[in-house]
């Protein structure tokens, strides 16, 4: 049977999702997206520039994919509704990532304003993932708030640091219902195996392929790492743990057992 | 979505197909891996793993020192009436039972509640019958307002209520909920429960789950072994005691192993369950479960206790008695008949004695109503 | 009259509809979105729309982002 993820009613086949931002030109980001073979792809919404001639970013993404726009920007759940519905009437489709930020010497996630969105988006019918702290009691409500994943960080965005967050976010891979993806902070196909092996349901990544010196050569590399962690997970990995050595039987009663 | 719809997926399972193709190998993944899939929980309880008990036991008893440490709470039941409306197959309470019925007056519950209390008990449980009018909603509201002068906490093991009916009792002192599901198989359920308003399989299934709504503290699950193949039983149990525990994060699940014992009853086609079998269901528990109570009443003997207790047990009763009144209410044996008889007759302070002496801190009181 | 287009005041000196402000501004209407006093507009209804005094425009279009 084919392994597939699950999300908003979608079978997606690429466990990578990809962050189109930070790239030296649309060009070739659309070459790193190919070479991803991702199914999901984010984009932001900005204010023109009435002045500054560009590319609609749209035409270098490929038609397959399923855009996702990310509410970057919202500081507070009515301005992440707000940026929703914009990129929603751009007919960029109704799946949003959730993405509330006060704090912009870390751009760690505010999650109480990120529930709340949750809430409203989910209830006008978008597929809602929110970017949140992995945190199990949020993860809960966002997901019964009809989210149809969760996306903790595994660092602060950009910091390409890995999955320092891990032993949170493997609670929340036990504990939700919903797929967990991990969202930020990955730096390295490692890190994004180390998601997978642990039971992410898939990662996003940005920065670590965008501003490397071959982005299109990370962007297979991020792909590989993917689905050999994702191939791991599903062969069963073997403990690592010192198993309990009998230091007297527990059992020993059973032997003289008359029934 | 309720435990009843996760029953309908796991319910008709090929069980034994299952267990015959297990291999060892699997069940030693199953053994060594933390992961909470159902299909793990049928590993550890399929026949093929009773050639790794020793090493499930082992492996039972560290998870049990990690999470509950070398304590034991102890409880004390009370029962207060025993007028029953049901017909079921195994009890002594049977409705169809010749026997003198009767509910304590608030003295007598009065007169039970100071002489637990004087042996240190602080956790009680009580028990009744199922009958409405007997020993209604309020009479138990009423026994509630005598006994929460006595102890710390108090457990309820009465008929299936409403949510509504759950949280006026958690309003009025009740803290806990033990319910048995006495069998998860609903062809065996509507065989054993011949009449009365226990037939209602489903209002009895997701009672649990109303009793954590309410506002319950702890929350126990059971099936009464013997009735029908206790493998696919405890594995249902199993899963119910996850849904719980998943969904009530603020809850204590907790589980019991009652074995049929002799009863005044006519039920007759027991299953049989071995001491080997209680062994194995202990471990898969703890194993499938870390951090779920798991209760060992005096259905069993004092020597089976002390042998079970390090492979899982949290909670034992001492100083018990099933018959109404037992416990300072003298009456012939012949005119009050228990619920069923019962193995372990050791008072509180034998209790206490027997688990000071393995190393285990008894329990008496490990938390209070403020 | 003034209006606040994308968080900047301009003043324009004669009514004007939403169309022609896009095209004034030489945007492309296929990749923008323009919300009106916090209303989104959809396209088609641009022309019906005349701005007044002291009117919000926020005009957005896609961006790289992650």
């Amino acid at each position: 049977m084919e392994d597939l993820l699950h999300i908003g009613g979608r079978s997606i086949k690429s466990r990578l999702l990809i962050g189109t931002g930070k790239f030296s030109s649309y060009p070739l980001m659309r070459k790193a997206l190919e070479a991803a073979q991702s199914d999901i792809v984010t984009v932001a919404l900005r204010r023109v520039d009435a002045g500054a001639k560009t590319d609609n970013i749209l035409e270098y993404i490929p038609k397959s994919c399923i855009l996702m726009a990310n509410t970057s920007g919202a500081r507070n759940a009515d301005e992440a509704v707000r940026i929703a519905r914009l990129a929603k009437a751009s007919g960029a489709g109704n799946w949003i990532k959730i993405e509330v930020v006060q704090d912009n010497k870390y751009l760690l996630p505010d999650n109480l304003e990120t529930l709340k969105a949750v809430e409203i988006l989910a209830q006008e019918g978008f597929i809602v993932l929110p970017y949140m702290s992995p945190d199990l009691s949020m993860a809960k409500r966002m997901a019964d708030a009809g989210a149809a994943a969760v996306m903790p960080l595994g660092s602060p965005i950009g910091s390409n640091r890995g999955m320092k967050t891990r032993e949170l976010v493997e609670i929340l891979v036990r504990e939700i219902k919903v797929p967990v993806i991990v969202d930020a902070g990955l730096g390295s196909p490692s890190d994004a195996c180390e998601c997978m092996e642990m039971g992410c349901a898939a990662v996003l990544v940005n920065t670590a392929i965008a501003i490397v010196r071959d982005p299109v050569a990370m962007a297979r590399a991020f792909r590989e790492a993917v689905s050999a962690g994702r191939t791991a997970y599903l062969a069963g990995l073997a403990s690592s743990g010192s198993e309990a050595s009998a230091s007297s039987p527990l059992t020993g009663f059973l032997r003289n057992e008359t029934r | 979505m309720s435990y009843s719809d996760i029953l309908l997926k796991y319910k008709d399972l090929p069980f034994e197909k299952i267990f015959h193709e297990l291999s060892p190998q699997e069940v030693e993944r199953s053994i060594a891996s933390g992961t909470q899939e159902p299909e793990r929980l049928l590993a550890l309880l399929s026949p093929t793993a009773e050639g790794f008990l020793e090493s499930m036991a082992q492996k039972a008893h560290a998870l049990t020192l990690q999470h509950f440490g070398r304590t034991i709470q102890l409880y004390t039941p009370m029962y207060l009436s025993n007028f029953c409306e049901n017909e079921c197959a195994y009890c002594g309470f049977n409705a169809r039972n010749k026997m003198p019925r009767r509910t304590l007056t608030l003295e007598e519950v009065e007169k039970e509640a100071a002489f637990i209390a004087s042996t240190g008990i602080e956790h009680l449980l009580i028990l009744t019958g199922d009958s409405r009018t007997k020993s209604s909603p309020a009479y138990i509201k009423e026994c509630l307002s005598v006994l929460k002068k006595y102890f710390s906490s108090i457990s309820a093991e009465i008929y299936a209520l409403s949510e509504e009916e759950y949280a006026d009792l958690v309003r009025s002192g009740i803290d806990g909920l033990t319910l048995y599901q006495e069998t998860y198989d609903e062809a065996v359920y509507e065989r054993v429960h011949r009449s009365g308003p226990k037939k209602d399989f489903i209002f009895r299934l997701d009672a649990p789950e109303r009793a954590a709504r309410s506002g319950m503290r702890n929350v126990n699950v059971g099936v009464l072994l013997g009735l029908s193949d206790w493998r696919k039983e405890v594995f249902l149990m199993g899963l119910h005691a996850q849904y719980l525990q998943d969904h009530f994060g603020d809850v204590e699940t907790g589980a019991s192993l009652p074995r049929l014992r002799p009863h005044a009853g006519d039920f007759k086609e027991m299953t049989e369950v071995s001491n080997a079998n209680i062994a194995q269901i202990i471990v898969a528990l703890r194993l499938f479960l870390p951090r779920l109570g798991i209760a060992l009443s005096t259905r069993e003997s004092a020597g089976l206790r002390e042998d079970l207790l390090p492979l899982g047990i949290t909670r034992m009763s001492a100083g018990s008695t099933t018959r109404v009144g037992g416990h300072t209410i003298a009456s012939p044996e012949e005119e009050n008949a228990p619920q069923f008889e019962i193995a372990d007759p050791r008072d509180v302070d034998a209790m206490k004695a027997m688990l000071v002496a393995k190393g285990y801190q008894p329990v008496l009181k490990d938390w209070m109503q403020i | 009259m003034i209006l606040t287009l994308n968080g900047k005041q301009e003043s324009i000196d004669k009514p004007l509809s939403l169309d022609a402000l896009v095209a004034a501004k030489g945007l492309c209407p296929d990749k923008i979105v323009v919300e009106h006093n916090f209303s989104i507009i959809s396209k088609e209804d641009w022309h019906k729309i005349t701005l007044k005094d002291q009117d919000m425009i926020e005009i957005v279009s896609f961006v790289g982002g992650g």
